[in-house]
């Protein structure tokens, strides 16, 4: 086989996986939303009008307007028929396309998870392979606790003390915003910090296994010089795990970061989901669980590009 | 859908370096914790107005006196049915459209069929004159042009909308306009330079909704924001010691308040909403929780709504062993766990509530302690607000707390009319009806003299006051954070606007 075509079938796969990923997403988050307690009338109402202006009168007038008295099945093939066009529709709160909204708030979450893991992957690989090159070291040890500490402190508070350092004395950043790449800094660290803390134990195994590794000692005995063998060797054999495991972390960062994205004010997606959840803005929910399933499977798919790009063992020559 | 979220990404990965070029000193930062992602005036308008970017044709100053907005004058025929609004000429929109009798017409014909304040009036039709809006009504209405300054009756240019009808853009007449829009995030806006008033002295603002307190707190603290409105209790006191920011508390007409179903067993003797009262710490509420010790609420109507505050009535008291009197006149006696009872009924009770605002759970917490030394038994239910009017609706609910705005419109007379009138309302009474009140408003809408509107308020407000169909707790304080550098700022307590119009900057 050539490595074009395992290409093509990688692609292939994934493509079918999403088509599929597509459907059930939709569908489930359809069957959630239906069997949330309460009217829905009243729920979009509220969003829509805030509780100045929402009475019994405004339902009404939601209902009417959205025909949320009709059959959920018939609500549920409008949406698929949609679909089939490319149509996410209106959301029921706002009024404005759905894709619009996502494809602005999808665009500034990437951007944050991009800064939160090129940030946890600048702290957490020099850090873990150092320690991982001396294990029970006192570098280990002590990055241990501060692995500790910075995983028991939740990101809500992690930030708000950043920008009291930061923002507030030292005036290095703004406190909050996104006009500019200054305002990536503090929730990006925030974010990674929380990131590398457990990032940075992953390479550290990695690096303890792979230094342990039969295939070291050859590599030594061969008369490659150790720092070489580290290179060559030690760091892609160790890089493995922690592809994988950044992934993991991409897809966690995409989806749920709701509160780091309130503390800084930034308009991600997570908090967008969490507000048409509350508002039960069924065609935003689905539009966004299904933009967040896709994002999964081309996740998956980068993953395992990368995987095989590392890893010379899967390919055939 | 791939290809606009790279495109998405991308815009928002290289607008962040160029949004920050332009961002000079000279804007002025607003953070408030409303997130604002509607084109639509039914939907976004209280944030479309405050920063003044669509105009209304009645406007208010801060006092609530009404003065001309995009109509330069206003009258009403003989018989009161019918209201003709003269339009101010040479008006244009911020795109060059002109400002005509249509452009207002449809967009007040749309405010008219949505969900809004026009329903209020009974409005049969809305009609373009020469130069003119005609209001036409099934009964008198005095409050109309009040009702047409509020935020959901603002006037898009006919070009904010698609060809569906659906709004898809913010263009006004206001001396403010949109230069870039991130929803739920953020607006911003610049100088009208073709405004019809006077111009504006700041060129440039920026809006940004920041939900949580602590970061519109630290927001005002480290200099980011130049206006923050809505602190909590700490981040308020902390501001204060801070330098270069300044920090006001401006009374509301907003009340926290206890909406009481009287048509429920337990509660239809005043009797009852009396003693529920009468156990209510109303001055521990305010000192603990929302920390303004002088806004314990004596009654309804807080003083910021001065035509209906009435100074002279006595302030609701708080007295424990005259509510447990009370109840005991009533038939209850305490059983074993010291719940009251009567007839093998326990008196349990449900209070439904919403977390949108912090302290409304806070203060159910509250009351459910002194309710419970009077011997009544709360549960509380924190949850999506709608419960209430959908309690109300359908007759389940018991107790329910909110934070009521009779400042929507410079008049309440509509508001209170929805809350008070005939058959009650979602946000006001429930089971409970009074003649008398419903009487007093219907003649105080249908009237703009003085002395008759105000006899017939102190005749309402006195009933309300010995009926407690709503039980006042607290009144409320807008907290706001100014830096120094900012001069001619003016809170205004109906929050209809920041009244960026009016600031500038210390050179």
């Amino acid at each position: 086989m050539k490595p074009s075509n395992a290409f093509l079938a990688a692609l292939v796969q994934r493509g079918l996986q999403a088509v599929i990923v597509a459907v059930i997403v939709g569908v489930v988050s359809f069957a959630m939303m239906q069997a949330l307690p309460g009217d829905a009338a009243y729920r979009i109402a509220a969003g829509r009008y805030g509780y100045d202006m929402m009475d019994a009168a405004a339902a009404d007038a939601v209902r009417a307007e959205l025909g949320l008295d009709r059959p959920w099945f018939s609500q549920l093939a409008d949406w698929l028929g949609a679909l089939v066009q490319f149509d996410l529709g209106r959301s029921l709160v706002y009024g404005t396309p759905v894709i619009d909204e996502i494809a602005t708030q999808l665009g500034f979450s990437l951007l944050l998870a991009a800064g939160a893991v090129v940030t946890s992957l600048l702290i957490a690989i020099p850090v873990g392979i150092a320690a991982g090159l001396r294990p029970g070291g006192w570098l280990d040890r002590l990055t241990l606790a501060m692995s500790i500490f910075l995983r028991a402190i939740p990101a809500f508070a992690l930030g708000v003390v950043l920008v009291l350092v930061f923002a507030v004395q030292l005036k290095m950043f703004p406190v909050a915003g996104f006009r500019g790449p200054e305002h990536l800094v503090l929730p990006s660290l925030t974010l990674g910090l929380g990131l590398a803390a457990v990032s940075n134990r992953v390479v550290r195994d990695a690096v303890v296994q792979s230094m342990a590794s039969e295939w070291r000692l050859f590599a030594r005995t061969k008369g490659l010089s150790a720092r070489l063998t580290v290179i060559r060797h030690v760091v892609r054999n160790a890089a493995l795990p922690v592809v994988t495991y950044v992934g993991v972390q991409m897809a966690y960062l995409i989806e749920g970061v709701v509160i780091v994205e309130t503390v800084f004010a930034w308009p991600g997606i997570g908090h967008a989901l969490v507000h048409a959840i509350f508002g039960r803005d069924i065609a935003m929910v689905q539009g966004t669980a299904l933009t967040l399933g896709l994002i999964y499977v081309a996740l998956n798919l980068l993953i395992d590009l990368a995987c095989r790009g590392i890893d010379p063992r899967g390919r055939s020559t | 859908m791939l290809k606009r979220l790279c495109a998405a990404t991308l815009a928002a990965a290289l607008t962040l370096p160029t949004a920050a070029n332009s961002d000079d000193a000279k804007t002025v930062t607003v953070v408030a914790p409303w997130e604002v992602a509607s084109y639509d005036p039914a939907v976004s308008g209280f944030a479309i107005q405050k920063l003044q970017i669509m105009e209304n044709l009645v406007d208010a100053d801060e006092t609530g006196a009404l003065r001309p907005g995009l109509a330069t004058s206003w009258e009403a025929s003989v018989d009161g049915l019918t209201w003709t609004f003269v339009l101010r000429g040479g008006v244009v929109f911020h795109d060059g459209t002109p400002f005509d009798a249509a452009a207002a017409t449809n967009a007040l014909t749309r405010a008219w069929k949505q969900p809004g304040v026009l329903s209020k009036a009974h409005v049969t039709g809305i009609s373009a004159g020469d130069g003119s809006v005609v209001f036409t009504l099934e009964q008198p209405f005095a409050a109309l042009p009040a009702l047409l300054a509020h935020a959901t009756t603002i006037v898009p240019s006919p070009t904010s909308f698609d060809a569906e009808g659906k709004p898809n853009a913010l263009i006004g007449t206001g001396p403010f306009k949109v230069s870039a829009f991130t929803p739920p995030q953020s607006i911003d806006v610049a100088r009208n330079d073709a405004y019809w008033g006077k111009a504006p002295a700041i060129e440039k603002a920026s809006y940004l909704a920041a939900g949580r307190a602590e970061t519109r707190a630290l927001m005002a603290e480290s200099g980011d924001a130049d206006i923050v409105f809505t602190l909590d209790p700490s981040g308020y006191a902390r501001l204060g010691s801070v330098d270069k920011v300044k920090t006001v508390a401006v009374p509301i007409p907003r009340v926290v308040t206890l909406k009481v179903n009287a048509g429920h067993p337990f509660f239809t003797d005043p009797r009852a909403r009396q003693a529920l009262s009468m156990s209510i710490n109303r001055a521990g509420i305010a000192t603990a929780i929302t920390r303004f010790p002088e806004a314990a609420a004596a009654q309804l109507f807080p003083p910021a709504l001065n035509k209906w505050h009435d100074p002279d009535l006595p302030a609701l008291s708080f007295d424990i062993e005259g509510a447990k009197a009370l109840l005991a006149d009533l038939g209850w006696t305490a059983g074993d766990d010291g719940i009251l009872v009567k007839d093998d009924k326990r008196f349990s009770i449900l209070l439904r509530t919403f977390p949108d605002r912090p302290e409304l759970p806070l203060i159910a917490a509250a009351l459910q302690d002194m309710w419970k030394e009077v011997g009544i038994e709360l549960e509380v239910s924190v949850a999506n607000y709608s419960e209430i009017p959908a309690g109300h609706r359908d007759g389940t609910l018991h107790v329910a707390l909110y934070a009521r705005n009779y400042g929507l419109t410079p008049d309440p007379v509509g508001t209170v009319l929805q809350d008070f009138g005939k058959g009650g309302g979602d946000w006001g009474a429930m089971g409970w009806e009074n003649a008398g009140v419903a009487k007093a408003l219907s003649d105080i809408a249908a009237t703009s003299d003085d002395a008759a509107r105000a006899a017939n308020i102190a005749k309402v407000t006195g009933i309300l006051h010995a009926e407690l169909p709503l039980i006042p707790v607290v009144w409320y304080q807008h907290t706001v954070a100014i830096s120094s550098g900012l001069k001619g700022v003016v809170i205004d307590p109906l929050q209809r606007s920041y009244g960026l119009s009016g600031m500038s900057w210390d050179e």
